[in-house]
């Protein structure tokens, strides 16, 4: 049986991510995303994954919703978000997805997974020991690679947003 | 006490609702939206696997995809702004340049 903590996060974090797709206002949407992201840090919470979760919250609710509304405030006019969603495709995207969570749901369920010996909650949780041992040890190459990523993400959008190059190419197309 | 398949039920559930967003909308930055939801649900199964197999590798691999997904957010927003600058919408319907 699931408590009242996980019925309760549950809750939230689905009903912000509707609330983020569905909402009228784009700026509202990008809110609901940041709450439905500190919903998946609670999870991780539950799951004794307390390292995780504050990499969670700083990153997604602290980094990537700050951008997100940023870029929303800056795109932002009237009539541009009343892009009209047509109804074939609506129904099209329910049933994709109702058919998504019915049909790997279902193999999920019938799955070795339910049964209760599976995996133990009853041994320790993770030690952070462990994952900073294994993150600078075997995986370290990885985490090398993976600041190099993210410096040549940002480099590359802040070449993408800069401003004199188009402002050039406008004025040549005109 | 919370079993394994709650968390992976939740994880299929924000899979499918961020499945519905990336087919319906139109909005680019709803479509950003949808894929951090998909890539949350990813996260929130290699975490619930890993607490309850014990095993240290899914919570390190949750911190690369965490991280990645910080620079692939950077990536596409910077590329919806200069969209935006070049069609004065962010419609994916009307970025048709690129279309044969």
């Amino acid at each position: 049986m699931v408590d009242a903590y996980f019925v309760g996060i549950a809750i939230l974090t689905i009903g912000t991510s509707i609330v983020a797709l569905e909402s009228k206002e784009l700026i509202y949407g990008a809110i609901a995303l940041a709450i439905s992201m500190l919903g998946i840090a609670g999870f991780f919470l539950l799951l004794d994954a307390q390292f995780v979760a504050m990499f969670q919250i700083t990153v997604y609710v602290g980094a990537v919703a700050v951008l997100v509304i940023f870029t929303v405030m800056l795109v932002r006019t009237q009539d541009l978000f009343s892009t009209k969603d047509d109804k074939g495709r609506k129904v099209g995207g329910i049933i994709l997805a109702l058919v998504t969570l019915g049909g790997v749901g279902a193999i999920f369920l019938v799955s070795g997974i339910t049964n209760p010996m599976f995996g133990n909650l009853d041994s320790d949780p993770i030690d952070i020991k462990e994952i900073g041992k294994s993150m600078l040890t075997y995986y370290s190459p990885a985490l090398i690679v993976l600041g190099l990523t993210l410096a040549g993400a940002v480099i590359g959008a802040l070449a993408l947003a800069r401003r004199e190059g188009l402002l050039k190419e406008n004025e040549s197309i005109n | 006490m919370n079993q394994l398949i709650d968390f992976v039920i939740i994880s299929i559930a924000l899979f499918s609702i961020g499945i519905y967003g990336l087919v319906v909308k139109r909005n680019a930055i709803r479509m950003i939206f949808s894929i951090e939801i998909i890539a949350n649900a990813a996260n929130l199964n290699l975490v619930a696997f890993s607490r309850h197999v014990h095993n240290v590798e899914g919570q390190v691999f949750a911190l690369f995809s965490i991280a990645i997904a910080a620079a692939e957010v950077a990536v596409a927003l910077g590329i919806i702004i200069i969209a935006y600058r070049l069609y004065k919408q962010i419609d994916v319907h009307e970025f048709r340049s690129l279309k044969g």
